[in-house]
């Protein structure tokens, strides 16, 4: 009989924890990934009044708080009637947004999970982080280092702070850029194309070089979903919900955002705070989709930067055109739109709306809105209904690492089963539970908004069920009983 | 001589604290000349690997497993500091208190307009943590010898406090680099 447990995973944004059940053989029966943390945002955000919100609820993640604060602004443009932003506040919102994409892509590549690539998955733990990277690869270091801090920069210049601004407000922004700040965001632009060109080639070669292991690892066939531009583009700020098959039928296609509602539902489990969304239309079975820069690049028709364009035609030419179901190419995507980003900074730094003075419009008031996003880690969903006394009555936020609950799930559980069944486990062949999940760029913080935060476990039980070690904390029977008496009464 | 340990952790918070030691960008790499990782969830150590000289706490307790995960830290760790308002007073997510439990998840899993629940689950499983009523700042919970306010600390705060003490230097922190926000 025995039990590993890997507490918490690392390297990655916030905790989660994985638990395995083996049978008599040590062959693989369940593998589940856990969300441990529970923060309580829809419930506590009722109360406080509209405008505070995107302040507020960006404060689930410090990692993507650009995302949160925009899908609650872009809710609240709702409430106050003024969905159509001026140029200038559009705009401005839009390079504020690409500054994060920026330095959320970088974060997770170069900080995160290079060790990974760079060393191999069975490297020793002790050097297989960036201090490892920085000792033996320090250009590459520094390189990501600069650029996340060239996208924290363009964040500091359009929301006021690098974590957590205050840039967007309820129909527009509070600011717009100055002509100095803006000569000093051009100055390094150059420098960070040319190091993003770079960083898509290292994940494309990385990628091709190793197709045919990455190609089954922790992969399965599964349905997308993104939002995307009318004419099909990928869209990161501002667009309709589109859906697809693995094999890239449409299942829904130019959803207004405000009728996601009519579309997605999300599963409760009694074994993860984390909730697991689906598509309504096909059920809890069948509905569940990937989202993020995967299924971005698998969603959209085209990229409307010529370079990004460039590079997803490349990255559609492995799978000859159909949707890519591989999970480890969610890098080699990652990196693609870390281009597309750095493309679009490059174009509206050179935008003069930008020095606009018209920053807010206001007009008819509503009391419902729903405010979507595609961050970093994919789709973003911020619904609300507020009273006339400006007072949030009602939130329901989906965020994008919800959405890839049942994906990483079954990530956890190919990977383990390719990898553990009937093996001794060891360290090594636990990182590469650890790797699949790294793919998704989970962000536990955003996450766990419901109750939480995640640490990461790997826990192996024996056929019926026993714990082979014990390394977590135990839970016991008194604060299960506790627990128990939270439970509502059935309806 | 060996480098003096650090270990990071984040309790309940939302990561911004660790992203804001990230902002001191390229001194990261003065960081690492001065100082030896050990448990953070930058790194791989999943457990302590022996003493520490510094630990820096973000997030405060707001289940169980945020407490042992303290107390573990406070008995590694020469010095203990709260990074940010979680860890020092509970922070947003400290909104929860005057709210029953009850009602935080009966709005997540029964209630919410996409909640799928014919079975009216909650949450509730050996693996899951169980939740503290309140959400609790560190000091409450284990000694702590230095705050470091701000949601989250200027990255210059954490520069600064981090290479006094490491340097044995008195910590005095200019007026601007003390923020709540």
């Amino acid at each position: 009989m025995k039990r590993v447990v890997i507490e918490p995973v690392t390297r990655v944004e916030g905790h989660g924890k994985v638990t395995i059940l083996l049978d008599a053989q040590g062959c693989v029966q369940q593998a589940r990934l856990h969300i441990v943390e529970f923060r309580g945002f829809e419930r506590f955000v009722q109360g406080r009044p509209f405008w505070e919100v995107p302040v507020l609820v960006q404060r689930l993640c410090g990692i993507c708080p650009v995302s949160h604060h925009l899908a609650a602004a872009k809710a609240m443009d709702r409430i106050v009637g003024g969905e159509k932003l001026t140029p200038t506040a559009e705009k401005i919102r839009r390079l504020m947004h690409y500054g994060q994409f920026f330095q959320s892509h970088a974060l997770h590549f170069f900080h995160l999970c290079s060790p990974d690539l760079l060393f191999g998955f069975d490297a020793d733990p002790a050097t297989r982080n960036v201090v490892g990277v920085a000792g033996r690869y320090p250009d590459l270091a520094v390189q990501g280092v600069m650029m996340r801090k060239y996208g924290q920069e363009i964040i500091l210049r359009t929301a006021g702070k690098k974590i957590h601004g205050t840039g967007a407000i309820p129909g527009g922004v509070n600011k717009n850029l100055s002509l100095t700040e803006r000569d000093e965001l051009l100055k390094d632009l150059e420098k960070n194309l040319v190091w993003s060109r770079k960083a898509v080639h290292i994940a494309k070669e990385y990628t091709v070089a190793h197709l045919e292991e990455l190609t089954p690892f922790g992969s399965f066939d599964s349905n997308h979903l993104s939002i995307v531009r009318a004419d099909g583009a990928l869209e990161l700020y501002d667009g309709n919900l589109r859906a697809i098959t693995p094999g890239g039928d449409k299942i829904f296609d130019q959803v207004d955002c405000q009728n996601y509602f009519g579309y997605l539902r999300e599963e409760v489990r009694s074994w993860s705070y984390m909730k697991f969304p689906f598509i309504k239309a096909l059920g809890p079975a069948d509905g569940w989709y990937r989202v993020g820069p995967l299924a971005r690049l698998n969603t959209c028709d085209f990229i409307d930067t010529p370079e990004a364009e460039a590079a997803r035609r490349e990255f559609t030419a492995v799978t000859k055109g159909r949707p890519n179901n591989i999970t480890m190419a969610y890098h080699w995507a990652r990196m693609i739109e870390l281009l597309h980003a750095i493309e679009k900074i490059a174009e509206l730094l050179h935008d003069p709306d930008l020095q606009g003075t018209d920053l807010t419009v206001s007009g008819e008031r509503r009391g419902e809105t729903v405010g979507i996003i595609e961050a970093p880690r994919g789709t973003l969903i911020h619904h609300y209904r507020v009273d006339a006394q400006d007072q949030v009555t009602m939130a329901n936020l989906i965020v994008s690492t919800t959405h890839n609950n049942e994906p990483m799930n079954r990530a956890v559980q190919r990977v383990a089963e390719q990898f553990l069944s009937g093996n001794e486990i060891t360290e090594g062949l636990l990182n590469r539970v650890e790797v699949a999940i790294r793919a998704y760029d989970p962000c536990l913080s955003c996450a766990t908004h419901a109750l939480g935060r995640m640490p990461l476990v790997v826990e192996l039980r024996d056929a019926a069920g026993h714990l082979i070690d014990q390394r977590g904390r135990g839970v016991s029977a008194a604060a299960l009983a506790a627990a128990d008496a939270l439970r509502p009464a059935a309806p | 001589m060996a480098k003096p340990r650090v270990a990071t952790t984040s309790l309940a918070g939302c990561f911004g604290c660790h992203m804001s030691l990230l902002d001191i960008d390229e001194r990261i790499l003065q960081l690492i000349e001065l100082v030896d990782f050990d448990k953070s969830p930058i790194d791989d150590f999943k457990n302590f690997t022996g003493r520490c000289a510094v630990g820096l706490i973000e997030g405060g307790c707001c289940n169980e497993e945020n407490v042992a995960v303290l107390r573990d830290f406070r008995a590694h760790c020469d010095v203990l500091i709260s990074v940010g308002d979680c860890a020092i007073m509970g922070g947003i997510p400290a909104l929860r208190n005057t709210i029953p439990l009850e009602e935080c998840y009966r709005e997540a899993y029964l209630e919410g307009p996409t909640v799928h629940n014919p079975a009216g689950r909650i949450p509730n499983d050996p693996e899951l943590p169980l939740l503290l009523n309140k959400v609790y700042p560190c000091h409450e919970v284990v000694k702590v010898d230095y705050h470091l306010p701000g949601c989250p600390p200027l990255a210059d705060t954490l520069w600064q406090a981090l290479v006094a003490l490491l340097n044995n230097q008195p910590l005095e922190l200019p007026y601007e680099l003390v923020k709540y926000d």
